[in-house]
């Protein structure tokens, strides 16, 4: 038994945990008689990915490329092979994924998993909309073959279903033409949350990427830093070389707290605020900033942190933001990494998968206990009202109810399930 | 890129882990022709397509060998120097026996011996009198720190370990005078599936992209001796002076 944790370290439990080296190894390790769970580079937040006291399947070890098709892009890889490791081989061959999160430190079985989003939801949609083909091990022996044409019901499932239909072995990834590595990114400042609506209506059809970092401290009106970038032609150049950093052990108390938050937003915008305007980003510093810093998730303390992200249907987003950022203003609790983007016009092919139209809210906050959870309880009643849901993929503490109302197709995604697999947050919401 | 214009490069036991992560490295740095020697070629396959994808300019050949067939291993080095001897032999195959098993079975003991210390030693041995004649080649041997004291918790795969070190140091000595580079890495505790019940047991682990990169650019420079991570030589000199008397308390 090792002791494992989500990447919000609220706390760790002993897991049975088996690795696989390749995906001829995988079908024999798995077994009914258990509950087991895939686990990839563990960056859900809370429980999604844990499995108390059973059985982890580390699919790491899955990372082998298997075929890529130069003229039309299609990538057949193992579900261990990093976001990172494909980028790093393809962008400078022309190629890239069409969606990546904002840690490229995930799997591609984690990313199909969560249906996770990037900050081109608007004009791609999420990753699932990528995706051609996946094979499903079952813990039966059955092997499934799905796609958005192939057992569609099985991938409507496996899209956003947490792990929970079955092992992802392999998967066909649609990747797409870029010009290169750069970015042409712009940085603009808002001072309220209409400006922040206006300025990503705006944006929505002429930049591929938008994203805005907004200071939930700031009451009444609501600063923050819009950022929009698309791909840009500028010839190969070598890529920037910054070293990267790492959080080297746990402080006793977390850095993020009552008295550093304030002068770190306010200090943050206004650093930000003089950089605005146009620059040429690699793509690596736009989107994934904080892969740079390794273990940044420790800064919170020993008792880690939550994440909590939201999504509100677009006509009452501008409402539903003002009221969770005015119940946090007035909570004291407070989020450095707090950001805002609006979706695209389109839902999740998954059953269970997050994105849908609206704008989406996401929050870490160090977890202070009932005080935090006390805030969580206001927000879900905010964003129950609304019609919205919260993100699986963050979640530690959602209510049963809660969940129930985001996802409706709950009933059709549950005989999907495979008996043989479970997590400490399908115990929870799900029952089982 | 025609095949004679390509480095050639060997490595025994091309399905370890180890062996795939430094083969992702070299073929990513330039295409080359690489030659997988393994047990079972099913397993290989899928680790040439991967190091196609990675390099559609490299050529990936398996082959499937005996390892513990003097003749077959005499066999095969011939066969893959035919055409030219390679620049990079990388001997990296090995298995992770269960000590307490080697105690009570002299079978499984004995196979563990040979599989980690007269097999390898077998292959260099091979290579060692092709490079010498042609008078280049860096030829690498993957030992381990626990070939470096002999130590209750693994002492057969150190023994096993401890004679590829005195191998690899007697290849030295003779082969000093030639431009034949003869390199022997010693990995730490590495992250991979061979040792997945250590880590099941909370033994810290260094990342396996780790060791495969140190592999390789001590490969490079020719080093005669690779710890991998580098903290292990120093962690190692300690061990390898302490006193039997604070040795001997110490479980580990």
């Amino acid at each position: 038994m090792v002791k494992v944790c989500a990447w919000g370290r609220l706390d760790a439990f002993d897991h049975d945990v088996r690795a696989p080296a390749d995906r001829l190894m995988l079908p024999a390790m798995l077994d009914a008689s258990s509950s087991g769970l895939a686990f990839g580079m563990g960056r859900s937040y809370g429980d999604s990915c844990l499995n108390p006291g059973g059985v982890l399947w580390k699919m790491t070890g899955l990372d082998r490329f298997i075929r890529f098709d130069d003229a039309t892009g299609l990538l057949h890889c193992e579900a261990g092979v990093l976001l990172r490791d494909i980028q790093r081989l393809f962008i400078p061959r022309g190629w890239a994924l069409a969606v990546v999160p904002g840690t490229q430190l995930v799997t591609v079985g984690g990313a199909i998993a969560n249906d996770i989003h990037g900050k081109n939801h608007h004009a791609l949609g999420s990753f699932g909309d990528h995706v051609r083909r996946l094979e499903l091990r079952r813990t039966d022996g059955q092997a499934i073959e799905c796609g958005p044409e192939l057992n569609a019901d099985w991938f409507a499932a496996t899209v956003g279903g947490m792990g929970l239909t079955g092992v992802i072995a392999t998967a066909q990834l649609q990747l797409r033409r870029i010009p290169g590595a750069w970015l042409q990114t712009e940085t603009i400042p808002y001072a309220s949350l209409d400006e922040f609506f206006v300025l990503s209506d705006e944006s929505e059809a002429d930049w591929e990427h938008t994203v805005s970092w907004i200071d939930c401290l700031s009451k009444g009106s609501h600063r923050g830093l819009f950022m929009r970038a698309n791909s840009v032609d500028i010839g190969a150049q070598p890529a920037p070389v910054g070293g990267s950093k790492s959080m080297p052990f746990t402080p006793p108390v977390s850095l993020v707290n009552g008295l550093s938050l304030k002068p770190f937003n306010a200090a943050y915008f206004n650093l930000n605020k003089r950089k605005t305007g146009l620059r040429t980003q690699h793509y690596e510093a736009f989107f994934h900033p904080l892969d740079n810093l390794h273990h940044w998730n420790r800064m919170y303390g020993p008792k880690g942190f939550y994440q909590y992200q939201s999504v509100v249907p677009p006509g009452v987003a501008r409402d539903a933001t003002g009221a969770m950022l005015e119940a946090i203003a007035e909570s004291g609790e407070g989020s450095f990494l707090a950001v805002l983007k609006t979706f695209g016009n389109r839902r999740s092919i998954g059953m269970l998968g997050f994105p849908e139209p609206g704008a989406t809210l996401a929050l870490d906050f160090p977890n202070r206990g009932d005080r935090t959870l006390s805030l969580f309880k206001r927000l879900d009643a905010i964003v129950c009202e609304a019609g919205g849901r919260i993100y699986p993929a963050k979640d530690a503490r959602m209510p049963r109810a809660v969940f129930e109302s985001g996802y409706p197709r709950l009933p059709e995604f549950l005989p999907f399930r495979d008996p043989g697999i479970s997590s400490a947050m399908s115990r929870r919401l799900m029952g089982s | 890129m025609s095949q004679s214009s390509l480095r050639k490069i060997v490595i025994v036991g091309g399905t370890s882990a180890m062996a795939q992560h430094c083969a992702r490295l070299w073929v990513q740095a330039a295409p080359a022709h690489l030659v997988l020697a393994v047990r079972n070629a099913a397993r290989a396959q899928t680790a040439a397509a991967d190091l196609k994808v990675r390099s559609p300019g490299s050529t990936i050949e398996v082959v499937e060998t005996d390892f513990l067939d003097s003749q077959g291993i005499a066999a095969f080095a011939e066969q893959v120097s035919r055409g030219g001897v390679p620049d990079i032999v990388l001997i990296a195959h090995g298995s992770l026996p269960d000590q307490a098993t080697c105690q009570t079975d002299l079978n499984e003991c004995r196979d563990a011996l040979e599989v980690n210390g007269v097999s390898p030693v077998l292959f260099a041995e091979a290579f060692a009198g092709k490079m010498q004649q042609a008078g280049r080649g860096t030829l690498a041997l993957i030992g381990s720190v626990a070939g470096d004291r002999g130590r209750k918790s693994n002492y057969a795969y150190g023994a096993a370990k401890g004679m590829v070190t005195r191998y690899a140091q007697g290849l030295q000595h003779r082969l000093a005078a030639s431009k034949v580079n003869i390199v022997l890495i010693k990995p730490g505790p590495t992250a991979t599936p061979m040792t997945a019940k250590l880590s099941s047991q909370g033994v810290a682990m260094a990342s396996v992209e780790e060791v495969a990169h140190s592999i390789v650019t001590g490969i490079d420079a020719g080093k005669p001796v690779i710890y991998a991570p580098a903290k292990w030589a120093v962690i190692m000199m300690i061990i390898r002076h302490l006193p039997r008397f604070v040795f001997n308390k110490m479980n580990i």
